[in-house]
């Protein structure tokens, strides 16, 4: 008997546990369908006899220009990623902009020109777009919408009922740096930070990857919003499995772990915007491993894990004191707290 | 494992070996709770360690009557709540400063209370109500914020006085005899402030043993197991375990500035009722920055909801798992009770970190 | 129930308050509860204020503390002890 609430809050779209409500009361219920069901980060289909991979996603995103990118570049980065996580090569975008009254024409021009960069560095153009304007206090400078149409690598099937006891966790690099650069910057707790967000495309790493390992890859996720706690725990209950993470090995830069400290935020739980999560066969482990590793969007990755057939759903994190705590989906909004 | 770790782990079994009985463990603070099961320090104690958890949560020990005000506030034109992020989702008898923001309310979440006075300078038209809570780590900025406000003339920001004293709700604790607790794990940062001789108190006339300890695991192993030490010898003295970080007098002009701008006055706890002289008023040449006074509004009265627990949950009495609500129509994402609805609450740290070893018990039970 | 964290003075900027250095991440926190520290010294920071100044070994310890896990030299982080 949980209480529903009858308003949006600004929870509901942290990408955690008030989201997945959200979808699962009051928007799957008169939606569904076999290719939104998987609720994957891109959906696979048939259009006529050709397979394609498509994803749509909204960058709103304060500041607009952060360390590290801006929302250009993130708007190309992240759904091309969406791609890339269900093995696919993007193929071509659409792009478009909500832009609220007064906004600098300049700084249009600079997110634009971030957009050509990406766009252009990965090989996938922007090939329809659209553009509103509403009044001023209706949109918070701009928002984003683009919409990825990708070609899945053939025979790459990247789902979590292909998740195994004994499969192991691997993670692409350092984590919650994207979270953790965006939230230096917010008012109310702006502090300097040498904290840059991590915002990449990870499909020159990603795609290489799948075509050597093949198979031996079961699953691939990019822990954006909600963060690898939020990622592993939707994996652990979409695989009726148990995950074992081992705390000390997770990547994160001193700083950034600091950071988190500071504010008393949990760095599991902080979005990453060029990194991904990825299951493996545990005889592949260390080859994927060294594969990542030599690649510079790979530097830091690291084995985290282990898939265990312990209570189905249920995610445990091996702490530095070497003791044992459940990792759990995180709510919503990552507040900075003073206890 | 960490040899260190296991070396303590030694030293706390060979304690509580010694001890025989149960030993009841209060850590008071809500930060040691958290770290506890964030750690999972729980599943490294013997079966006859048990680890109670007390009012030492802010947000916890808050009257549903004073969110009430929080709320009803931040509903007024010309508001703008200023709060630690805390605050924003504990719910009052009808709603929350989270849900009060969803319909209109001005609520902005700060780090410190210096940033409420830089939003009461950038908003000189709005009047900004600073949520006032937590212990004497906490209550020295609400002053240095008063005292700030005072040279700057602002006049354009209030505060809504809910600090409290640690120590006399520990002495309330003890006196109810409600609560059988053996030895008490004492707030690091609290500490800092009212030094580690204030405990004396508790040792010489309770006669329980006190350790003061941080927040990293071997902090509160060391504590755990000096606490288990102490018990076993039968000695009840304040050891201090965060040395250099706490000091036995404290920090002095700390406590200073907090005189000059409070006085000890009658607070209601949630749970533990009215405590004499554990709260902080504003000292009447400071009144005019209460929001209460400025306002005319008065804290609302105490409330559980139906069937919540809160209350014993705070005093230490029951653990969350006893509550009927836990886990069902009080969880993380949807909470009923105080003690859910903060990051540091004793039922929310059940919840978040040890819901499945909690079912397992439950189960093996 | 106070989160609170150790970190360095770098610089001392108007109206009673100062950098305070947070392994690179650099705050702006009040020193009205700490008045007689210094640029250099090392003080612990609860919500944006100074509350106690600590001798450095002690902040390290700290810092050690909660890097125990061997990170710093995983992640080739110079190490300034």
């Amino acid at each position: 008997m949980e209480k529903a609430s009858d308003r949006i809050l600004l929870a509901h779209g942290g990408g955690g546990e008030m989201t997945s409500r959200l979808l699962a009361t009051h928007v799957l219920p008169q939606l569904t369908n076999p290719a939104l069901a998987p609720l994957t980060d891109s959906a696979i289909f048939m259009a006529g006899r050709c397979r394609l991979a498509m994803t749509t996603d909204s960058y709103v995103i304060q500041p607009l220009e952060f360390p590290g990118g801006d929302i250009g570049k993130l708007s190309v980065c992240g759904t091309l990623n969406d791609l890339a996580m269900v093995g696919a090569q993007g193929v071509a975008l659409s792009l478009a902009l909500i832009l609220e009254e007064g906004l600098s024409t300049e700084l249009l021009d600079r997110v634009i020109g971030s957009i050509k960069l990406a766009s252009s560095a990965a090989g996938v153009p922007v090939v329809t777009g659209d553009t509103k304007v509403v009044g001023k206090g209706q949109a918070d400078g701009m928002f984003i919408n683009t919409t990825g149409l990708g070609q899945p690598l053939p025979g790459i099937r990247l789902r979590a009922d292909r998740v195994r006891p004994g499969d192991r966790i691997l993670i692409s690099g350092r984590i919650a740096e994207h979270g953790l650069a965006i939230m230096s910057q917010r008012r109310g707790l702006r502090f300097d930070s040498p904290l840059v967000s991590d915002v990449a495309a990870l499909a020159p790493l990603v795609l290489p990857m799948l075509e050597q390992l093949g198979g031996a890859v079961r699953w691939m996720r990019d822990p954006t919003r909600g963060g690898v706690a939020n990622c592993l725990v939707e994996l652990a209950e979409a695989a009726y499995a148990a995950i074992e993470l081992d705390e000390p090995a997770v990547p994160i830069s001193l700083t950034t772990r600091h950071a988190a400290e500071m504010l008393g935020i949990d760095p599991l739980s902080v979005a990453n915007e060029g990194k991904f999560l990825a299951v493996v066969a545990n005889d592949q482990a260390e080859a994927a491993v060294a594969f990542c590793r030599a690649h510079a969007l790979g530097r830091h990755a690291a084995i985290i894990g282990t898939v265990t057939d312990g209570e189905p759903g249920l995610v445990e994190l091996l702490t530095h004191a070497g003791g044992r705590r459940i990792v759990q989906r995180p709510y919503g909004e990552e507040l900075p707290r003073i206890c | 494992m960490d040899p260190a770790v296991v070396e303590i782990r030694d030293r706390i079994s060979r304690a509580a070996r010694t001890v025989g009985r149960t030993a009841t463990i209060m850590e008071i603070c809500g930060t040691h709770t958290v770290a506890i099961f964030r750690q999972g320090l729980r599943s490294l104690l013997p079966e006859n360690v048990r680890l109670i958890s007390g009012p030492g949560c802010p947000v916890c020990v808050t009257c549903q009557g004073y969110i009430d005000a929080v709320v009803e506030l931040a509903s007024r034109p010309g508001v703008i709540v200023a709060t630690y992020g805390d605050m924003i989702r504990v719910p009052g008898h009808k709603s929350s400063l989270e849900k009060a923001r969803a319909d209109g309310a001005k609520v902005q979440a700060v780090f410190s209370a210096l940033d409420a006075i830089d939003l009461a300078k950038e908003n000189p038209q709005q009047t900004v109500v600073f949520v006032a809570v937590g212990f004497e780590t906490t209550s020295p900025a609400t002053a240095a914020a008063v005292l700030a406000a005072e040279e700057a003339g602002l006049e354009n920001f209030v505060v809504l006085p809910a600090h409290k004293f640690v120590l006399p709700a520990m002495k309330a604790l003890l006196d109810s005899g409600q609560v059988n607790v053996d030895g008490f794990l004492c707030p690091g940062h609290v500490s800092v402030i009212i030094g580690s001789k204030a405990y004396e108190l508790v040792t010489r006339t309770y006669n329980r043993p006190c350790v003061v300890a941080g927040f990293e695991p071997m902090q509160i192993l060391s504590g755990i197991a000096l606490l288990l030490e102490m018990m076993a010898a039968n000695r009840a003295e304040v050891v201090n375990v965060y040395k250099g970080i706490v000091q036995p007098g404290g920090n002095v002009h700390a406590r200073h500035l907090m005189e000059k701008v409070f006085v000890p006055s009658d607070a209601h706890w949630r749970g533990l009722g009215v405590i004499p002289a554990s709260g902080m008023a504003l000292r009447p040449e400071y009144r005019r920055y209460d929001g209460f006074a400025r306002f005319n509004i008065v804290e609302g009265a105490d409330y559980d909801p139906p069937g919540c627990r809160c209350g014993e949950v705070v005093k230490g009495l029951i653990e969350p798992i006893a509550c009927p609500l836990f886990g069902k129509a009080c969880t993380v994402s949807s909470p009923v009770g105080p003690c859910m609805v903060s990051s540091e609450g004793t039922c929310a740290a059940w919840y978040k970190y040890g819901r499945h070893a909690v079912a397992r018990t439950i189960a093996k039970k | 129930m106070c989160l609170a964290l150790p970190g360095q003075i770098v610089q001392q900027t108007v109206g009673g308050k100062a950098t305070v250095d947070m392994h690179g991440n650099k705050f702006s926190v009040s020193l009205e509860l700490v008045p007689e520290a210094r640029v250099g010294d090392w003080v612990l920071v609860h919500a944006g204020f100074a509350i106690t100044k600590i001798e450095e070994s002690d902040a390290r310890e700290t810092w050690a503390l909660l890097e125990q896990g061997g990170l710093a030299e995983e992640l080739g982080i110079p190490d300034k002890r």
